[in-house]
């Protein structure tokens, strides 16, 4: 093609310059922004979340962490009152108060845990992929190893295994026991398989395309195609599983917290606040059902936000 | 196809023996078997030393594994190897050090588990395949019956509700199998034996029982079990059946949606034919790979629900294991666990591939 034919104005749209045009064009974010609002469940999701992070951190407002932890053992297991809108627990703590506490914990184990689980399975995924070879087998042996053992067994030997003797943290002038890191480690070093899997199928597919060989011919560093040419193409994947992830480890905190091995008490996770419920079931039905339904609604929240995102970012799936 | 399969499981054993050394080594990590073993007593220092010398406890960690995998039949006495003192590679030299293998204060009698020994419970003083195999029946029964109930019942409603798409029943089924498939296992089990065993009971009606396998008074009657099964199952197959359905009902959208499924029914073949034989053939296919790839899913799921209906299974054997630390069990368990999961991982490749016959394997 001479540079002539280039030059000369074609008819129609292409002519006209970006600003006259009648609608300038859309970025990737307004797109996704205009299909995921017509996803109505993952509306309603993020509403819900919005309303579970104000009452989780709004509440601290109403509530001191010593309400959370002030037992009266003398008004143990009192079904709900105007005074204890959620009852007491069977040593007299109010319930409403520690679904509050617990409710940030367990927020911040989940978003802590993606994390993590984020940083191992895009790193593990992307060196996989973009490098291939004895590599590429070594890591994807270690990711069969990790599936193969089903995660809640493997979960309770590791926090068993880093729960020996951890003392307590302090921050911003509260107390955490030490267990909420264990949890939020071992839960993120068990998940990431999943996520390294479909890093490294994309990794795969997207360093086969041109624009990576012409990084290589220009000269850019290995570093800056994996990060700035790679990454940034394959991050709509990473974002869906990211943010399904975070509901992932806020019940999978629920349940090793459920079985005793979890957070240690004086911290409240609503997962820990189940524990031994069942041998009230007769009893008292408030000790489950409040820290029950909220993991529910907030795990429910979050997979129909996750759903929505997918939708929204990738227009050609279709969820099942 | 057979060299395929043959190589699956070359590579499945390094995989099995890097599990196996994480997990022990976790293992002897996680606490003092010998603590508990007293009963309420605190243990002796002297029978501490004397316990931990038979059980073999006292030797360093990569010798314990060799005698768990190999056994220790093989070894001779050769009397006191003194410590080695090198700090933090202390436990390195020791399993470098060929003295600290052959060396055996009463003769061995492991055979270990490579020649089918898996040792014995440091809880009860039983062989292991004894303590798991009388535990392995109550887990199976509980996994086969949630197994076929969740494929019968995600195949009835997925059919359905894609033969009728976009009706009240499938916008119904839609909105109850997304919330069933978020819902927490113990949050639906908790739910499920306030309405039907503790309400059900208040308002005098026929309730489900709660815990355990049958009524002591009664005994282990067929009918006892089935009527303990409902509850423990319902809770084990509740999220498979919304998950599958949906899975089941796209699918079935799809090949309903294909040329040859126009063909036949423009060559007049019967409606239930074209739709049962035609697309469903086709459609659930991937639900083959589907169970047989989400068993550890539903092995997790089992570890909850027999823990809160108290249902004598595997999953609570190896809670309590884990609890105490008798690390023979727990590795019986977990290994056992993760050789099915390959097993079922390669059964699942080949039963794809034979209902499949686009797919060929090298």
């Amino acid at each position: 093609m001479t540079e002539s034919t280039l030059e000369q104005p074609k008819p129609g749209i292409a002519s006209l310059l970006p600003d006259e045009l009648e609608t300038p064009p859309l970025s990737l974010g307004q797109l996704t922004w205009r299909r995921f609002r017509r996803h109505r469940m993952a509306i309603f999701g993020v509403a819900v979340v919005v309303l579970i992070v104000i009452y989780a951190f709004g509440g601290m407002l109403v509530f001191s962490e010593a309400d959370a932890n002030h037992a009266e053992t003398g008004n143990a297991l009192r079904a709900p009152t105007r005074e204890h809108p959620f009852g007491t627990d069977t040593i007299g703590r109010d319930i409403l108060a520690r679904t509050i506490y617990g409710g940030q914990i367990s927020i911040i184990i989940g978003l802590t845990a993606m994390l993590v689980e984020v940083v191992f399975g895009v790193t593990i995924g992307a060196l996989a992929g973009y490098f291939g070879g004895w590599l590429d087998s070594v890591l994807m042996r270690i990711t069969e190893a990790v599936l193969v053992i089903p995660q809640i067994f493997l979960l309770l030997v590791m926090a068993r295994y880093f729960s020996q003797s951890i003392p307590n943290i302090k921050l911003l002038g509260r107390t955490f026991s030490g267990s909420v890191l264990v949890i939020v480690f071992v839960i993120g070093i068990t998940s990431w398989p999943y996520l390294a899997r479909i890093v490294r199928a994309q990794f795969l597919s997207v360093k086969e395309n041109d624009f990576i060989l012409a990084a290589h011919a220009t000269g850019t560093s290995t570093r800056d195609i994996i990060f700035r040419h790679i990454l940034p193409n394959i991050s709509a994947p990473i974002i869906v599983s990211a943010t399904l992830s975070v509901a992932a480890a806020i019940i999978l905190e629920a349940y090793i917290s459920f079985l005793g091995l979890g957070v240690r008490p004086p911290t409240a996770t609503w997962g820990n606040m189940l524990e031994g419920a069942y041998n009230y079931i007769d009893t008292a039905w408030w000790l489950w059902f409040f820290p029950g339904i909220l993991i529910a609604v907030t795990v429910l929240s979050i997979n129909f936000l996750g759903d929505g995102l997918r939708d929204a970012l990738d227009p050609h799936s279709r969820s099942a | 196809m057979t060299r395929y399969i043959f190589r699956r499981l070359l590579q499945a054993i390094p995989l099995l023996l890097i599990i196996s050394i994480v997990l022990f080594v976790m293992m002897q990590a996680m606490g003092d078997p010998l603590a508990t073993m007293g009963g309420r007593k605190v243990t002796k220092p002297e029978d501490r030393i004397r316990l931990a010398r038979q059980l073999g406890l006292d030797k360093p960690v990569c010798v314990q594994y060799i005698y768990w995998l190999i056994g220790n039949d093989w070894t001779r006495p050769v009397g006191e190897i003194p410590k080695p003192n090198a700090g933090i590679f202390t436990p390195i030299v020791q399993c470098l050090d060929p003295r600290n293998y052959i060396d055996a204060d009463n003769p061995g009698t492991r055979k270990g588990v490579l020649r089918g020994d898996w040792g014995i419970s440091l809880v009860n003083r039983q062989p292991v395949t004894k303590v798991i195999g009388a535990r392995l029946p109550n887990t199976l029964l509980l996994m086969v019956t949630a197994e076929v109930i969740i494929i019968g019942a995600a195949l009835l409603i997925g059919i359905y509700s894609a033969l009728n798409q976009y009706t009240a029943f499938d916008n119904f089924v839609t909105a109850t199998t997304f919330v069933l498939y978020s819902m927490p296992v113990f949050f639906f089990a908790l739910l499920a034996m306030y309405i039907f065993s503790v309400n059900f009971r208040k308002w005098g009606l026929p309730y489900l029982p709660t815990v355990g396998m049958f009524e002591p008074n009664v005994g282990q009657t067929p009918a006892q079990v089935l009527w303990h099964m409902v509850l423990p199952v319902a809770t084990l197959s509740f999220g498979f059946v919304a998950g599958y359905s949906r899975y089941i009902r796209s699918a079935m959208l799809e090949t309903l949606g294909q040329d040859y499924v126009r063909t036949a029914k423009a060559k007049g073949l019967p409606r239930p034919e074209v739709i049962y034989i035609h697309a469903l053939k086709n459609a659930a296919l991937p639900i083959v790979t589907l169970v047989a790839l989400d068993l550890p899913f539903l092995l997790g799921g089992a570890i909850v629900t027999e823990r809160i209906f108290g249902w004598p299974g595997m999953g609570r054997l190896f809670l309590d294991h884990v609890e105490r630390s008798d690390t023979a069990v727990v590795m019986g368990i977990m290994m056992m666990i993760a050789f099915a999961v390959i097993i079922f991982q390669i059964i699942a490749d080949i039963t794809y591939a034979w209902l499949d016959p686009r797919i060929r394997y090298k």
